[in-house]
C-alpha cells in the first residue's frame, strides 16, 4: 500500500487541480505544516477560504527552496484548530489574518491581535471584542516595571511616508519590544480582486505596492498565463526581466540614499537620489509611466523596445554605473557611516529562518533564498541565478546586499538588451482561465518574494486571489533587529529593511 | 574628505533649469492630458465600457473625461474606433476647481490652478506636511522625489515639514481609508489656520482603482476642502511641481 500524498508539490507558475490538493485532518495539517517547514521550508502563504457551510478552508503554500517545489496542503476547521504560530513565528501574520477575516481561533497563538483591522466576511461569533477590532485602540504588548516608558509613533510619520503605527517598550534608551501595528492602508484589494479578472483586476495588482508595481504585475500575469496555459512571447519574457530589474536598480538605489541620509552623509544620499530618478526615468523611456504602470499584461507586455530604445537605456545605464558606484563606495569607505551601520539591528541566520525572512534581509543574514535562484521563471530558467549573501545580518550586511545587487542587476540588464533580439510580438492574448483550478506564483520582486495564489470557480474566474508582500514576512524581521537597540537606531532600522505598509494591509 | 570633494565633483550640478530654463522632457510614451473629438461619435459607449473606474462618460453626443478620476491607462483611447480620445504629453493637469478637471471634446485647454488668497499668504515660503491615506507609495515616492537635488523643492521656498504643527497645507494622498479617517482629521485639526488642501493622485481626487470600495472614502473631498487636486496615477514629479508653482503664482497659468 502506497502512502497517502499529505501535499501537492508544484513548480511555480504551475497551475493544478484542486481536487488534487489534499485535504487533510486538523492535527494532520498542523503536524504536515510543522515537519515541512522544520525541514527547510518556508511559508510562502497560509490563507483560508470560507466555505458555503459556515466552515473555512485553510491553505498552507510552503516554499521548499532545496527542492524547487512549492508544496501544499490543505484543512477545513470550523471555529477553532491548533495555532501553528508557538512552534513556528513566521505562522504569526497569517494566524492573525484568518482570525480577523473568518473569526477562527488558532488556539494557543501567543498575541492573537488583528492583523490589517479589516472586516469579518462571515456572520461566525466573533472571537476578538470590539474594542481589539479598533485600529489604535486594541491593546498592545506592554512591560512593567520601574523605569520602564513606552514609545509611540505614528500612524503619521515625520517623513513623506506610508502610515503605521509603532509602539515601542523600552528602559531608558534601550528598546527591549517593538510592536508594530498597521492597517491603516487597508484598501480592501483581496476581497475586490475576487471574481476577476476584470478591467479594474491590472489596476489593483499595479497599487498592491505601487513601489512594486512590476514585481507584483509579473506575479499576476505568470498565474494567469499558467491558469489559461497561455504563452509569452520571447520578446516579452525579455522585456519583463528588464522591468523588474530596473524595479530593483531604483529602489536599492534609492534605499543606499536614504540609509546614507539617515546617518548624516549627504553626499551618497545626494548622489542616489538623483540616480533612483534616472533608472525610474528609464522605465518611463519603455512603457511612458516611472513605476511601470501599464507594461505588464497577462499574454506579454504593452510596450515593444526598438533598437533606438535600447540604445537609449544601455547609454544611461552606462552612466548610471559609473556614478553609482562612486556613490556606494564613498558610502562603504567612510569610516563615521560604517561605525552607525555595523552591529546595528542584528538579524542572526537562525532568527532569519525561524521567522521567515525573504529578499535582501534573508540574504543579508546569510540566508541564500531568492525566487530567481529558488523557483525560476522566464530567462532565469536557462541561465541559473546565483544569490549574494553577507553574514553579519546588520545594517551593514542589508547595505550591502543592495551594492552586490545594483551589480547583478545591471549584468542582467544589459545582458538581456545587448543579446540579438528576433521580430515578433510582445503579446499573445489569452485565454480563458480554465475552471476548479489552483496556482501559485512567486517573483523576486526587489524587497523579496511576492507570492500570489489564485484559485478559479467554475466560469474560470477568481474564487479566491490571495497576496503575500515580501513586506508581510518582514516587518516581524523589524520589530526584532530593534530588540536591545538604542531607540536612535530605529529609523536607520527602518529604512534598512524600507517595508511597504500598503502591500502589507492590501 | 577628500574622495567626497572629488566625487562631487564628477557628479557634477545637477539641478534642473526649469522653470527659468526648459522642462525636463518626458518620454515619448508619457501619457497626459488627453484631447477629445465628438465629430465622429456614434454614442456607441465603448469608451465608457472600457473605463475601469467610470471617468469616461458619453454626454451630449461625445466623449467626456473625468482626469480627476482616470487612471491614465488609456484604455478608452483603445476603445475607441475613430479616434475620440487622444492622451497628449501635456503634463500640466492640476485645477483649483474639481469640475475643470473634466475634459470636454474641443481645443486642449489647461485647468486654472493659481489662487490669488495662496499666493498672497504662501507664495514665499509653503511648508507642506504629507499625509498618505491609502497611498500605494507611488504618488508618496514622487512627491518626495521633489526634495531630491535633480528638482531641489527648496529653491521654490516649498518644504516637506514633518509636524502638521510647523505645515501651511497638507498634501493629501490615497483614496482616504476607512482606517485613517481619524489620523487624517487629526492631522488637518494640527495644522494651524490659514492652511489649505492638495490631493495628489487618482486615490486622492476621486479614490483610484479602490473607487466605491467599502473600505475607502473616494479621496479627500468628503472630509476636508480641497484647493488643488493634480491628477494622474501616479503624477509624474514634474505634474506636481507644476501644480504647486501654478496655485502659488510662481509660473503663468
Amino acid at each position: 500500500m502506497t502512502a497517502v500524498a499529505r501535499t501537492i508539490r508544484v513548480r511555480n507558475a504551475v497551475a493544478f487541480q484542486v481536487k488534487d490538493c489534499p485535504v487533510l485532518g486538523e492535527r494532520e495539517f498542523h503536524d504536515e505544516v510543522v515537519s515541512t517547514v522544520r525541514n527547510g521550508a518556508w511559508i510562502a502563504a497560509l490563507y483560508g477560504e470560507g466555505q458555503p457551510d459556515g466552515s473555512v478552508k485553510l491553505f498552507a503554500v510552503l516554499a521548499d527552496d532545496a527542492a524547487h517545489e512549492l508544496a501544499i496542503t490543505s484543512t477545513v476547521v470550523r471555529d477553532k484548530y491548533p495555532s501553528l504560530t508557538a512552534e513556528l513565528p513566521q505562522a504569526q501574520a497569517f494566524e492573525r489574518d484568518i482570525a480577523e477575516v473568518w473569526r477562527i481561533r488558532p488556539v494557543g497563538h501567543p498575541w492573537l491581535k488583528p492583523l490589517r483591522f479589516q472586516a469579518a466576511r462571515t456572520d461566525a461569533p466573533d472571537i476578538l471584542t470590539p474594542v481589539e477590532r479598533k485600529i489604535g485602540q486594541s491593546p498592545f504588548f506592554s512591560m512593567l516595571g520601574e523605569e520602564i516608558h513606552e514609545v509611540a509613533v505614528g500612524p503619521v510619520h515625520a517623513g513623506v511616508i506610508e502610515p503605521g503605527h509603532f509602539r515601542f517598550q523600552c528602559h531608558g534608551e534601550t528598546v527591549h519590544h517593538l510592536e508594530i501595528s498597521l492597517g491603516y492602508q487597508h484598501r480592501g484589494v483581496t476581497k475586490a480582486l475576487v471574481g476577476g479578472p476584470n478591467k479594474r483586476t491590472q489596476h489593483y495588482i499595479e497599487t498592491l505596492a505601487g513601489d512594486t508595481s512590476v514585481g507584483h504585475a509579473l506575479a499576476y500575469a505568470q498565474a494567469s498565463e499558467g491558469l489559461s496555459r497561455g504563452e509569452v512571447p520571447g520578446r516579452a519574457v525579455r522585456i519583463r526581466q528588464i522591468a523588474l530589474e530596473l524595479e530593483r536598480l531604483a529602489c536599492h538605489t534609492g534605499d543606499l540614499g536614504a540609509l546614507s541620509g539617515d546617518v548624516g552623509f549627504q553626499p551618497t544620499d545626494a548622489f542616489c537620489g538623483r540616480l533612483r530618478g534616472d533608472v525610474l526615468n528609464l522605465t518611463a523611456l519603455i512603457c511612458g509611466n516611472r513605476f511601470g504602470r501599464g507594461l505588464l499584461r497577462p499574454g506579454g507586455t504593452r510596450h515593444d523596445l526598438d533598437e533606438a530604445r535600447i540604445r537609449k537605456v544601455l547609454d544611461v545605464l552606462d552612466a548610471y554605473a559609473k556614478d553609482v558606484r562612486q556613490a556606494v563606495d564613498l558610502l562603504q569607505s567612510t569610516a563615521s557611516v560604517l561605525a552607525r551601520f555595523e552591529s546595528v539591528g542584528v538579524i542572526s541566520k537562525e532568527l532569519a529562518t525561524e521567522i521567515g525572512l525573504v529578499g535582501p534581509a534573508a540574504r543579508a543574514s546569510g540566508l541564500t533564498r531568492d525566487v530567481r535562484a529558488d523557483f525560476p521563471t522566464g530567462a532565469h530558467l536557462v541561465r541559473p541565478y546565483v544569490p549574494v549573501t553577507a553574514t553579519t545580518g546588520d545594517v551593514a550586511a542589508r547595505a550591502k546586499v543592495r551594492a552586490l545587487e545594483i551589480e547583478k542587476s545591471l549584468d542582467l540588464v544589459r545582458r538581456e538588451l545587448q543579446a540579438p533580439w528576433r521580430d515578433g510580438l510582445t503579446w499573445l492574448e489569452p485565454g480563458g482561465l480554465r475552471p476548479h483550478e489552483m496556482i501559485v506564483s512567486l517573483t523576486e520582486a526587489w524587497r523579496g518574494a511576492v507570492c500570489h495564489v489564485a484559485r478559479t470557480e467554475a466560469t474560470g474566474h477568481f474564487a479566491c486571489y490571495q497576496v503575500v508582500d515580501p513586506s508581510v514576512h518582514n516587518w516581524f524581521g523589524l520589530a526584532c533587529a530593534l530588540r536591545e537597540q538604542a531607540i536612535s537606531d530605529f529609523p536607520l532600522c527602518n529604512k534598512s529593511f524600507n517595508l511597504s505598509y500598503c502591500g502589507h494591509d492590501l | 574628505m577628500f574622495e567626497a570633494f572629488i566625487a562631487r565633483l564628477q557628479q557634477g550640478h545637477r539641478t534642473m533649469r526649469y522653470p527659468d530654463g526648459p522642462a525636463p522632457e518626458l518620454p515619448d510614451r508619457f501619457v497626459g492630458r488627453p484631447v477629445l473629438d465628438k465629430s465622429g461619435c456614434r454614442e456607441c459607449g465603448e469608451c465608457a465600457d472600457a473605463c475601469p473606474v467610470g471617468a469616461l462618460t458619453v454626454v451630449d453626443g461625445g466623449p467626456q473625461l473625468d482626469t480627476g478620476a482616470c487612471l491614465f491607462c488609456r484604455q478608452c483611447e483603445l476603445a475607441c474606433t475613430h479616434g475620440g480620445v487622444h492622451f497628449t504629453k501635456e503634463h500640466r493637469l492640476a485645477g483649483a476647481r474639481r469640475e475643470d478637471l473634466i475634459v470636454k471634446p474641443g481645443p486642449a485647454t489647461i485647468a486654472k490652478a493659481y489662487s490669488e488668497e495662496i499666493h498672497k499668504r504662501f507664495g514665499r515660503s509653503l511648508k507642506l506636511r504629507q499625509v498618505s491615506a491609502g497611498g500605494c507609495n507611488a504618488c508618496e515616492a514622487d512627491s518626495n522625489v521633489l526634495n531630491t537635488l535633480a528638482w531641489d523643492l527648496g529653491r521654490f521656498g516649498v518644504q516637506f515639514v514633518a509636524s502638521p504643527r510647523h505645515a501651511d497645507a497638507l498634501l493629501i494622498t490615497g483614496p482616504v481609508t476607512e482606517n485613517m479617517l481619524l489620523g487624517l482629521k487629526k492631522t488637518y485639526e494640527a495644522v494651524p489656520a490659514p492652511k489649505f488642501v492638495i490631493a495628489v493622485g487618482a486615490c486622492a481626487i476621486a479614490g483610484g482603482p479602490y473607487r466605491g470600495h467599502a473600505e475607502c472614502h473616494d479621496g479627500a473631498s468628503g472630509t476636508l476642502k480641497v484647493d488643488l487636486f493634480i491628477p494622474g496615477c501616479p503624477p509624474h514629479p514634474l505634474t506636481i511641481l507644476d501644480g504647486i508653482l501654478r496655485v502659488l503664482g510662481k509660473v503663468e497659468e
